[in-house]
C-alpha cells in the first residue's frame, strides 16, 4: 500500500504534537525523536536536521520541552529533551485540538464511515 | 572495508550558522548536537548498505533542504536579545566581547567568500606594499637620523654664499680646503667637538685588478664627536692630527671586518694595503654606524694627515684650493643654531683671509673673502643621493598613493556589489533590531580586517621590492648602501595607509548599505524594471574618479618614459656601444716626470696593437665618468677680451677616431706635437661658436687664466671637432678644448685609455691585463664598459621611467577592471529593461549603443578630470623631464587615447553580451 506524504504544512502544524507525545513519559534525544517519527508512521513522517532542531528550539525557548546535557560513562555527552509542566498541559489541549480537528475532517471527507 | 569514519559535519553545521552571529558558546552547542545527529544517522545508512559517499550526500541535503534552517533558527535564537551589552551602556568589557564577536564573525565571512578576500586582499598587499617600499626608500634616505649619539646636536658648517671657487674638488662633499678646517677648528666656540672628513675611493691591492674599499679621511677627533666607540681595539684621537704622521693606523666598519677578516678579533693589528702602503688596523666600529653620508658606508678610515702619503705628489692637504673635506660639529650646550651661526660668521673674514688661494686674481679674491659660514642642523647626514632622489621619490610616492587610490575604487564596487548580496540579510537583522551604527561598525571591521592581512603582506612585500629599488639605485663602481630596518615611522605609515585604505573602500559601502530601509531592501531584487539609480551613482563617480586618476598616472608615465627615450636616443656626439675604458695607475712604479708621458704613449699602442682591437687612444678625463676640468680661457677677438669656463681634456692621437667623434676642420694631434714644439688644441663647435664668435678657428691662439698676475699659456687651435657630451647627457652642448697628451708638462701616474673593439668585454679585458702585466705587474687596472658610465648617468631617469611606466599600466589595467565591473553590473540590474525594449523592437544595435553610450559618458567625464587633473599635478614633474615639457599635448593625447581604447574594449563585452540577451529569457526570469 503506498504510503501518503504528507506536505510541510501538514507537518508543522502536527510537529509541536508528535514532539511533546515523544517526549512524554520519559526523556529523549533528537536522533531518537526524528527517528521513532519515522519508525512509528512506518516512514510516512520523517523530519531532517533542518527542520527538527529549530522546531526542538522553538518550544524549548516557549517553555514546553526542556532540554540539558547529560554525561554517561564511555560516551559522549548528549542532550536530551523533557516534556515540562506547561507543555504538558499544551499537549493535553493540542491532543483534543487535534482529535476534533481529524474527527472534523473525517466527517467531511467522511474517510471512515464512506 | 569502505572508509567508515564520519565525514566532518560540525564544519558543515557551522558554515551554515555562521551568517547568524550566534554568541560562541550557544552556537557550539547546536553544531555539537545537530553535527552528532547527522553522524549517527550517517552511520545507520552505512550500516544499512549505503555507501559513504551516498551517506554524505544524503546527510548534506537534509541539512540543506529547503535551506530553512538558518531562517528558522534565526526566527527562534532572535526572540531574546543576545548582547550583553546594551547599545547606550557600553562597558568595556562589554565592548571587548562584541568586538571580540564581530571580529570572528568578520573572520568567517571573509573564509566564506574566498575568492573576493583573496582578490582584495592581493590588491591590497600590491598598493600598500608600493606604497610602503617607496615610503621606506624616502624614509632612509632623508628621514633617519644619523646612528650616532644624539644627532640633533650635530650641526652641517657651510658656506651658502660660496662664489667664486676654483681649484681641485674631490670627495661627495667638497666644501673645505684643510687650511680652512683648521682654521675652523682653532677659532670656533659653538661646537664642544668637531667632525671633519672627506670619502675617497682606496685601493687594497697591491698592482694587478684594482681593489676598491670605501674609504674615508677622518681628523682625529672624528669619532669621539659623534659618540662613536670602538667595537674592538680603539678609534683615532686628536694626538692623531699631526703633520707627516704616515699611516699611523686604520679604523673599518664592522662589515668591512665581517667581509675581510670574517670577524675575526685578530683583525685589529693585522695589516692592510691603502694605495700600496701598509697599515696597521687599530680598530673597528659598532655595526650600525656607517660613516655621514646616507647611502654610502665606508670600509676604511685613515686620518686626515695620512692623505699626504696616500695621495703623494698629488697630496691636496696643503692646497689653499684644494677643495674636499667636509665638517660638522656637536653644538655646544645652550647654544642655538643662530648663536652658532653668528659666531661662525664673526671669525669668517679671519678664517677666510688667512687662507686665501694665492691664485686667485682680485674678482675672485673679493668673492672669497665675503664667505660666510653658517651652522645647519645635519642630523639625517649629509648625501648626494638625497639630493638626487629626494623629489623623484615624494612624486613616486604620490604616483604609489594613486594607485592604491585607484585600487581601494576596485575594492570600493566589489563591496557595494557584495553588499547588494546581502541586502537581504542586512535587511533582516535591521528589522529585528539590530541598531545601524552596530551592523556598520560590523561591515567596517571587514574591511579593516581585509586592510589588515593586505597591510602585514604590504609590508613583507615592501622588503623585497624596496630592496629591487635599492639596487636600481647603485652603478658599476659600488653599490648603494641604506639601512631598511623597518622603524616606527615605515610601520605608522603602513599602517596609516591601511586605516586610510579601509575607510576608502569600506566606509561608503557601510554607509550605504545599511541606509535602504529594510522593507525597499526585502522587497527590491523581488521585481523591478530599471535600476535603482542612486547606489549605482556612487558606482559611477568611482569609475569616473579611477578613469581620471588613471590618466594622470598614464600623462606621468608617459612623460618619464618619452624622457627616458629622448636622453637615451640623444646623439652624444661619440660613440656608446662596444668601447672599454681601463684605468691605470703606476703611481707605485715610481716613473720619473719626464718619462711619463712616453710611457703612457707606450701604453696605449701596444693595447692598440692588441689582435681585436679596432682603436684605442689615451685620454686624461672619460666622458660621463663624472670628472672633470676647467679652465677660464681668454681669447683676443679683434681687441676685445672674451672670457669664458671652458671644459678641458688632454687626449692622444686616435681619441676622436676611436670615439667616433667626427673632426670637421684641420687636423688630429700627431707625432710632431711634443713638449718642445709650440702648445696645440682641438676645440669643438660651441668652443668656436662661444669664445670665438664664430670666427674661422684654425691659426688663432687662446689663452689659460693660471692665477694672479702670471701671464696665460698660450694655445693654438689646429682642428675642431663636433660637439659632444662632457659629463652627462642632459646638459646642453658646452665649449670643450683638447690639449695633446704629449704636450703634458706634469703628466701624473694615470692614464685612462679607451679601447674599441668588437671582442667580448671578458676576453678584451683579459688579454689587456695580460699586456698589462707584462709591462709591470704592479700597475693598477680598472675597467668600465663606457655605455654603462653613461647608464649611470641616467639612473633616475631610468628609474623614474620603469617605475611610473609600471604604475601607470597598473592604474590603466585596474580601472578598466573597474570599468568593466561596472558596466556588467549595470546591464545585469537592466537585463529586465533591456528585454523589454528588445520586445518593443529594440535591435542589437541599438542596445549596444545604449550600453556603449553609457560607458563612453563615464569615460569622457574621467578623462576630462583626468586631463585638468594631468595640467596641474605634472608641474611637479618639470625638473624631471628632458626634451619635454610637462603640458605635452602628445603625451596627454596619447595617454587619452591608449586609455579610451583599452576602456572601450573593456565594455564592448558586457554591451555585447547584452545584445544578446534574448528578450523572452530576460522576461520570464525572476
Amino acid at each position: 500500500m503506498p504510503k501518503p506524504t504528507l506536505d510541510r504544512e501538514l507537518k508543522k502544524g502536527s510537529a509541536e504534537l508528535l514532539i511533546l507525545s515523544l517526549v512524554q513519559d520519559r526523556q529523549r534525544h533528537g536522533y531518537e525523536i526524528s527517528k521513532l517519527i519515522e519508525s512509528r508512521s512506518e516512514g510516512a513522517l520523517r523530519f531532517n536536521v533542518a527542520s527538527l532542531y529549530p522546531m526542538l528550539y522553538r518550544l524549548e525557548k516557549r517553555g514546553l520541552i526542556q532540554g540539558r546535557w547529560v554525561d554517561k560513562a564511555g560516551q559522549r555527552r548528549r542532550r536530551y529533551y523533557r516534556i515540562t509542566a506547561t507543555g504538558k498541559k499544551i499537549l493535553l489541549a493540542q491532543r483534543s485540538h487535534w482529535q476534533a480537528f481529524v474527527a472534523a475532517i473525517n466527517q467531511i471527507a467522511g474517510i471512515e464511515n464512506a | 572495508m569502505p572508509d567508515s569514519k564520519a565525514p566532518d559535519f560540525k564544519t558543515e553545521v557551522r558554515l551554515r550558522l555562521a551568517r547568524l552571529n550566534l554568541e560562541p558558546t550557544r552556537e557550539a552547542a547546536i553544531v555539537e548536537e545537530m553535527a552528532q545527529h547527522l553522524e549517527q544517522r550517517y552511520d545507520d545508512l552505512i550500516t544499512a548498505g549505503a555507501t559513504p559517499a551516498a551517506a554524505r550526500e544524503a546527510m548534506l541535503r537534509e541539512l540543506s533542504e529547503g535551506s530553512q534552517l538558518e531562517k528558522d533558527l534565526l526566527r527562534v535564537e532572535q526572540q531574546t536579545p543576545l548582547e550583553p551589552a546594551l547599545p547606550d551602556s557600553p562597558s568595556l568589557s562589554g565592548i571587548l566581547a562584541r568586538l571580540s564577536r564581530d571580529f570572528r564573525y568578520a573572520l568567517r565571512v571573509l573564509r566564506l567568500n574566498p575568492g573576493f578576500s583573496t582578490i582584495a586582499i592581493l590588491s591590497l598587499a600590491l598598493g600598500i606594499g608600493a606604497n610602503t617600499s617607496i615610503f621606506q626608500l624616502l624614509d632612509a634616505v632623508t628621514l633617519r637620523s644619523l646612528p650616532v649619539k644624539d644627532p640633533d646636536e650635530l650641526m652641517l658648517v657651510r658656506v651658502p654664499n660660496a662664489k667664486g671657487r676654483s681649484g681641485v674638488s674631490t670627495g661627495n662633499a667638497p666644501m673645505f680646503s684643510n687650511p680652512i678646517w683648521e682654521q675652523i677648528r682653532d677659532n670656533q666656540q659653538a661646537f664642544s667637538g668637531m667632525a671633519t672628513w672627506n670619502s675617497s675611493g682606496f685601493n687594497m691591492a697591491n698592482g694587478g685588478r684594482v681593489r676598491g674599499a670605501r674609504g674615508l679621511f677622518v681628523n682625529g677627533d672624528f669619532f669621539n664627536t659623534l659618540g662613536v666607540r670602538p667595537l674592538l681595539g680603539r678609534v683615532f684621537s686628536s694626538a692623531d692630527d699631526r703633520r707627516g704622521c704616515g699611516l699611523p693606523g686604520a679604523v673599518i666598519s664592522y662589515g668591512f671586518w665581517q667581509k675581510e677578516f670574517g670577524g675575526k678579533e685578530a683583525a685589529v693589528g693585522s695589516k692592510l694595503t691603502v694605495e700600496g702602503h701598509p697599515v696597521e688596523v687599530i680598530g673597528i666600529t659598532p655595526p650600525g654606524f656607517y660613516g655621514l653620508e646616507v647611502g654610502r658606508s665606508y670600509d676604511v678610515a685613515v686620518p686626515l694627515c695620512s692623505e699626504a702619503l696616500v695621495d703623494g705628489e698629488y697630496s691636496i692637504l696643503d692646497r689653499r684650493d684644494g677643495w674636499w673635506l667636509a665638517t660638522i660639529g656637536r653644538l655646544k650646550p645652550g647654544w642655538s643654531i643662530a648663536k652658532a651661526t653668528a659666531q661662525l660668521e664673526a671669525i669668517s673674514p679671519a678664517v677666510f683671509s688667512a687662507t686665501l688661494p694665492a691664485s686667485y686674481q682680485p674678482r675672485q679674491a673679493k668673492q672669497f673673502l665675503a664667505w660666510k659660514m653658517a651652522a645647519q642642523p645635519a642630523g639625517t647626514g649629509l648625501s648626494n643621493l638625497r639630493r638626487a632622489y629626494e623629489d623623484p621619490l615624494w612624486i613616486l610616492l604620490a604616483i604609489a598613493g594613486t594607485v592604491l587610490l585607484i585600487a581601494c575604487a576596485n575594492l570600493a564596487n566589489l563591496m557595494f556589489a557584495r553588499a547588494n548580496a546581502r541586502e537581504r540579510e542586512i535587511a533582516v537583522r535591521l528589522a529585528l533590531g539590530a541598531s545601524r551604527m552596530r551592523l556598520m561598525q560590523q561591515l567596517l571591521l571587514e574591511s579593516l580586517l581585509l586592510s589588515g592581512v593586505g597591510a602585514i603582506a604590504g609590508i613583507l612585500l615592501a622588503q623585497v621590492l624596496t630592496r629591487v629599488l635599492v639596487s636600481f639605485l647603485g652603478t658599476q663602481f659600488g653599490s648603494v648602501s641604506l639601512n631598511l630596518a623597518l622603524d616606527w615611522r615605515v610601520l605608522g605609515f603602513t599602517g596609516m595607509v591601511a586605516i586610510m585604505t579601509c575607510l576608502f573602500f569600506g566606509l561608503m559601502p557601510a554607509i550605504k548599505s545599511t541606509a535602504t530601509p529594510p522593507i525597499v531592501a526585502m522587497k527590491a531584487g523581488s521585481r523591478g524594471l530599471t535600476a535603482g539609480r542612486e547606489r549605482f551613482g556612487i558606482r559611477r563617480i568611482l569609475v569616473v574618479v579611477q578613469v581620471a586618476m588613471s590618466m594622470v598616472l598614464l600623462v606621468g608615465a608617459f612623460l618619464f618614459v618619452r624622457s627616458f627615450q629622448n636622453l637615451v636616443n640623444l646623439d652624444a656626439g661619440l660613440r656608446q656601444t662596444g668601447i672599454l675604458v681601463s684605468n691605470f695607475d703606476f703611481t707605485q712604479i715610481n716613473i720619473p716626470l719626464a718619462e711619463r708621458n712616453n710611457f703612457k704613449q707606450g701604453l696605449a699602442d701596444r693595447l692598440q696593437a692588441l689582435p681585436g682591437v679596432e682603436s684605442a687612444a689615451a685620454v686624461q678625463v672619460v666622458p660621463f665618468s663624472g670628472n672633470g676640468w676647467n679652465e677660464d680661457v681668454h681669447f683676443d677677438n679683434a681687441g676685445q677680451d672674451v672670457h669664458e669656463i671652458v671644459n678641458f681634456n688632454r687626449v692622444g692621437p686616435g681619441f676622436f677616431r676611436t670615439m667616433e667623434t667626427a673632426l670637421v676642420r684641420g687636423r688630429d694631434f700627431g707625432p710632431e706635437n711634443t713638449l718642445n714644439s709650440p702648445a696645440v688644441a682641438i676645440v669643438n663647435e660651441s668652443f668656436v661658436r662661444k669664445v670665438l664668435k664664430d670666427a674661422e678657428p684654425l691659426g688663432k691662439i687662446f689663452r689659460v687664466e693660471e692665477g694672479a698676475g702670471k701671464p696665460g699659456t698660450p694655445y693654438q687651435i689646429i682642428g675642431m671637432v663636433k660637439d659632444t657630451k662632457y659629463y652627462d647627457m642632459r646638459e646642453d652642448f658646452s665649449p670643450i678644448a683638447y690639449l695633446a697628451r704629449s704636450q703634458d708638462k706634469k703628466p701624473d701616474g694615470v692614464a685612462s685609455v679607451v679601447l674599441r673593439s668588437d671582442l667580448s668585454v671578458e676576453s678584451l679585458i683579459s688579454s689587456v691585463e695580460r699586456t698589462v702585466a707584462e709591462v709591470n705587474p704592479a700597475i693598477g687596472i680598472q675597467f668600465s664598459v663606457f655605455q654603462n658610465q653613461i647608464r649611470d648617468t641616467m639612473q633616475r631617469e631610468r628609474l623614474m621611467a620603469s617605475l611610473s611606466g609600471f604604475f601607470g599600466l597598473l592604474a590603466g589595467l585596474l580601472s578598466t577592471i573597474g570599468l568593466y565591473g561596472v558596466i556588467s553590473y549595470m546591464v545585469a540590474r537592466r537585463r529586465n529593461e533591456i528585454g523589454i525594449r528588445m520586445a518593443l523592437g529594440a535591435d542589437r544595435g541599438r542596445v549596444l549603443a545604449l550600453i556603449m553610450r553609457e560607458a563612453a559618458i563615464l569615460l569622457a567625464i574621467g578623462l576630462a578630470v583626468g586631463t585638468a587633473l594631468s595640467l596641474v599635478s605634472t608641474r611637479a614633474a618639470a625638473s624631471l623631464l628632458f626634451g619635454l615639457k610637462p603640458r605635452d599635448p602628445l603625451t596627454l593625447a596619447l595617454a587619452a587615447l591608449a586609455l579610451a581604447m583599452v576602456a572601450a574594449g573593456a565594455s564592448y563585452l558586457p554591451a555585447f553580451r547584452a545584445a544578446r540577451i534574448h528578450p523572452t529569457e530576460a522576461l520570464r526570469e525572476e
